[in-house]
Order: structure tokens, then sequence, then C-alpha cells
């Protein structure tokens, strides 16, 4: 008898302690999700919902003044048609040029961290200044480009003519040129965020290593080729990689300077979407158009993953 | 020797110096012009300090002229201070739930949230657009904030130094009897202050500085923002440039001021997470 009530009292203890432990997950569980529901709720709502209404309005035809039951499935015939379209495939050609500016960039800016790194007084003046462009609004900064780059009275093509230069290029306003001015732009905007990355990169790099070198009697050439570009090489591909997703998001430097043109020049991936949806109104040809985007962006990221991975140790 | 490196370094210094006048060349022509009458405008050579002063009438004419910037002033101040705020409170809650609170289908739910991350903002503009015309939230202040508030950047960012933040610490507290709540409260959020102000600063200037999105959401002049703002008043003063000039210094000015007072948090924050808007 006595037996048997302690055997009972010692499952309750344990039934006891499950349903405490039940009760504490449940606990954190809820405490969970109600952390990060609002997060969650608003990514949803506005990020992975219109994704999937992307894709599936790339298959349709509609727009947004008709009412919804006019909307027709088209299948495959946005893409292929867009595949035709040759401002489209100009745009794409624009983007893949579009994205020189990324290695010229950090170039430039590799250069600058190196040199502010190491040999320089007033570091955090320099870093101030080489940012300003980056903190700045785009909007602002390309009227003040556009009044730069007027083809006649603009103080760039004065300076030009002063030199000697006769017929100075029409910048923004000569097909020839608009894209490399526009290229121009964003690498001048995009230095201060690459530098100051750089920067962080090279005060990683153990200073111990440069002393060695110095004691075998390397030179600045030969301590940058060996030291400082093997040990920046993850910065690096990372800096690549962002700014390679980055100039296909460019938008506010074409809308505000060159609204895609003259002749389509300067038009781009994005500019052509917002034109087709917002402009044109045409829902389907703007989706499949945000679908291309997505895939080419999520093509970019899927090796930025596998190569970060043979890249982090060197 | 020394006295040679420190030459060597004087002289570097100077050249940088030189490089970085000529860098910032475009920002000295913007400030100068606004301050001068339109016909010294494009002359040649450049007149750095006006010869002839207006800048009173031109930055009178706009910020109290017919689009007058003092209401764009305040209607951006208005969506760049709540977006900051909302956004840094979904983030860091995000972040501490994602962090801190052990719960199985958390790991699941942040790889959902970040992988969204991987989604170009101009991929889903138009079922945003369709989807805010249908509930109303279409040209409106409240959508406009709605749209910047939800960040996986920033959810990833607090995360990192919420991760940073020893368990032991959380396990003694609950132990003393505090809920979830009270620790993000009274313990984890005071420890990731600074991060906190990095982000807050970071998300400021890039909602201060959006013009997409405004461009899409909003159609009413009376409430527009400063980036469609400037816009506007170019497309409207076409050739005035002196007064284009000074909207454009209008426009920039608050973020110099941000970013001078902020400086150390906005390239810490930079150079840590090696974030972009």
């Amino acid at each position: 008898m006595s037996a048997n009530t302690e055997l009972s009292k010692s499952t309750q203890v344990t039934e006891r302690r499950t349903t405490q432990k039940i009760n504490k997950e449940k606990t954190e569980n809820v405490a969970g999700l109600l952390f990060v529901s609002p997060m969650l709720i608003g990514v949803s709502v506005l990020v992975l919902i219109p994704i999937l209404a992307t894709f599936l309005l790339s298959f349709a035809e509609w727009s947004f003044i008709t009412p919804l039951s006019q909307l027709k499935w088209v299948g495959f015939d946005n893409f292929t048609r867009l595949f035709e379209d040759p401002i489209f495939l100009k745009s794409i050609m624009n983007n893949a040029i579009f994205i020189l500016t990324v290695p010229i960039c950090m170039i430039i800016s590799l250069l600058l961290a190196i040199t502010i790194d190491r040999n320089v007084y007033m570091k955090g003046f320099f870093k101030v200044a080489f940012f300003m462009p980056y903190i700045s609004s785009v909007v602002a900064i390309a009227v003040v480009w556009q009044v730069l780059f007027h083809p006649s009275a603009g103080p760039i093509n004065q300076v030009l003519m002063s030199l000697g230069i006769d017929n100075p290029p029409k910048w923004i306003a000569d097909p020839n040129f608009a894209l490399i001015s526009i290229m121009l732009i964003q690498v001048w905007v995009s230095i201060g965020f690459n530098m100051i990355i750089f920067l962080a990169g090279l005060q990683n790099i153990p200073k111990d290593l440069y002393e060695a070198a110095d004691i075998d009697g390397a030179n600045a050439w030969v301590k940058f080729k060996h030291i400082t570009v093997p040990m920046i090489s993850p910065t690096s591909f990372f800096l690549f990689i962002t700014g390679i997703i980055s100039t296909f998001k460019v938008f506010d430097l074409v809308a505000v300077l060159t609204k895609g043109g003259p002749m389509h020049s300067t038009s781009m991936i994005v500019w052509n979407l917002y034109e087709t949806a917002f402009v044109n109104l045409k829902i389907g040809p703007a989706s499949a158009m945000a679908v291309v985007l997505f895939v080419i962006v999520f093509a970019i990221t899927i090796i930025q993953w596998i190569g970060q991975k043979k890249w982090v140790n060197y | 020797m020394v006295k040679l490196l420190g030459m060597k370094k004087s002289i570097i210094t100077v050249l940088m110096l030189a490089v970085s006048v000529l860098f910032l060349l475009p920002f000295v022509w913007m400030l100068s012009t606004s301050f001068k009458i339109e016909a010294d405008v494009f002359k040649f050579p450049i007149q750095w300090i006006p010869e002839r002063w207006n800048g009173f009438n031109n930055y009178k004419e706009v910020w109290f002229g017919d689009y007058p910037f003092y209401v764009y002033y305040w209607n951006t101040i208005k969506v760049t201070v709540l977006t900051t705020l909302v956004s840094v409170v979904v983030s860091a809650l995000a972040a501490y739930g994602f962090s801190k609170v052990k719960f199985p289908i958390g790991r699941f739910l942040f790889i959902i949230v970040l992988a969204t991350y991987m989604v170009p903002p101009q991929a889903i503009l138009v079922p945003q657009f369709i989807l805010f015309r249908k509930i109303g939230l279409f040209d409106s202040h409240f959508g406009l904030i709605l749209l910047g508030s939800f960040s996986v950047l920033g959810t990833f960012m607090l995360r990192q130094f919420f991760m940073s933040i020893h368990n032991d610490l959380i396990e003694a507290a609950k132990i003393d009897g505090a809920g979830h709540w009270k620790i993000f409260w009274s313990i984890a959020l005071p420890i990731v202050k600074p991060a906190i102000a990095t982000y807050g600063i970071l998300r400021f200037i890039w909602t201060w500085n959006d013009y997409q999105n405004p461009l899409i959401f909003l159609r009413t002049d009376s409430l527009l923002t400063i980036q469609l703002a400037m816009q506007k008043f170019t497309t409207i003063n076409g050739e005035f440039y002196s007064l284009i000039m000074a909207a454009a210094v209008s426009a920039i000015l608050p973020l110099v001021i941000v970013f001078i007072i902020g400086q150390k948090q906005v390239i810490e924050g930079i150079a840590l997470g090696g974030v972009k808007g």
C-alpha cells in the first residue's frame, strides 16, 4: 500500500514536471511569436504576397484602370514578347555595361583607402569628405550634375573648351555619352561606401604581416600584391557582388537625369519596368520584367553564397 | 628618418586634400551658385565666391514661393521620423525574438524573413501599388510610412548585436521571475543602444533620400516629400539654376547635419555590416 502511494507520488511529480516543461515551452513559443509577429506580418503582406502576385501577373494581360474581370491569362506571351522587344534588350545591355562601374569604383576606393589608412594626417576629415555624395540625396545630386553637364553653358564643358577642346561631348544630351555620364556620377556617389568598407577590411589585416615583409626587404608593390590584396579578398568579393546587385536597382539617377533617353541610351531594366507599368499601364509585361529582374538578382545572390564559402578561407 | 617619414606623410596629406577638394567641387559649385544672381550662374571663369549676392532672395523664393519648401520639409520630417521610429521598434522586437527567445519555428521564420531581402524592391512595386489602391493607403503618408517600416536589414543588424548578449544574463533574469518583455525592455535594449542609434541614423538618411516610393505612392501636391518637390521645382523653374541650387542645398542640408552629428555611428555601422540602402 505504502509502496503504491510512493510510486503514484513519483509519477505525479514527473507528470507535473512534464506539464511544467510543456507550459514553459508554450510560453516561449507564444513570447517568440509575439516578438516577431509585427515584422512577420509586415514582410508577408508587403513583400511575400506581392512577389507571388508578380509571378502570377507576369502570365496575365491587364491594366490598372480596367476592372479585374478583364484580366486575361496569356501564358508565356509576355516573356516571349519581352525578348523580342528591342527596348528591353537594349535595357539589359545597358545594365550589363553599367556593371563596369563596380570594378572601376572598387579600384579607386581601394587606392584611396590604402592612402588614408597609412599615409595621411586628418583621417577623419577624408572619411567624411569622400562619404558626402553617398549620404546626399540622389535627386539633389542628379540636379547639380545636370547643370554641370549642360552642353553649351555648363561649367564642365566651359572648362574643356577653355582647354582647347572645341567640340566637347554633350554628355547626358548625347546618346553616345549619356550612359557614360550616368556611370560617372554613379562611381562618384559609390566611392565613399566602398572606401569605408575597404578601410574596415584593411584595419583587420594583422600589422605583423607587414613588419615581417619589411624585415625581408619587400617593397611597397610586393607588399600590396602579396599581403593586402589576398587579405582583403573577402571584402572585395563582398563589394563586388553587392555592387553588381545595386547596379540592377539604379533608378533615381535615370529617372531624374534622362528618363531613359536620349533614344533609350540610358534605359535600364528598372526604368523600363517603371515606364511600362506606371506610364503605359501594361501590368503583364511589367511583371514579366520584374520576374526577369528577380531571377537575375537571385542568381547573383546564389553565386555570392557559393563564392563566400570558398573565398572566406583564402 | 622619422622626420623624413613625417615629411612624406605631410606631402601625401596635401595631395589628398587636393584630390578631396576636386571630389567635392560639385558641392562647392552648388553652394556658391545658390547665392548668385541668375545672370552670373554660367559666367566663366567660374566665380567660386559670388560677386553679386542674391542668396536671401533665392532661398526666400525656394522656401516661401509657389512651391513652398517649408510644407515639403514638414511632410518629409513627419514621414522620416515616424518611419525611423516604427522601423526601429519593429526591427528591435523581431531581432530579440529571433535571437533570445528559444522557440523551434523561430529559426524557420527567420530564414523566411531573411530570404525576402533578396527581392529587389522594384520587382514588387506593381502588386504593392494595386494593394495600396485597394485598401485606401495610396496617396497617404501613412502608406508611405508602412512601406519603410519593415526592414529585414535592420532586423538582421540588430539581431547580430542581441546575439552577443550572454545567455546567462537572460537565464539569470528568468530565474528571478522576469518575463521576456521585461528582459527585452530593461536588460537587452539598454545593452544594444549604440546599435539602435546606428540603425536609426541610417534609416533616417535612407528615408529622407527616398525618391522611388514617394514617386509611385504619392499624388497630391501638398503631400509631397522633399525629393519629389525638388524634382517638381526643377521642372517648373527650368532655367533658374540659382533657385534650383538653393533648393538642392535645402534638400541636402539636414542630412549633412545628421551625418556630422552621427558620423561615428554611420561610418562604423556601414563598416560593420557592409549595409546598403
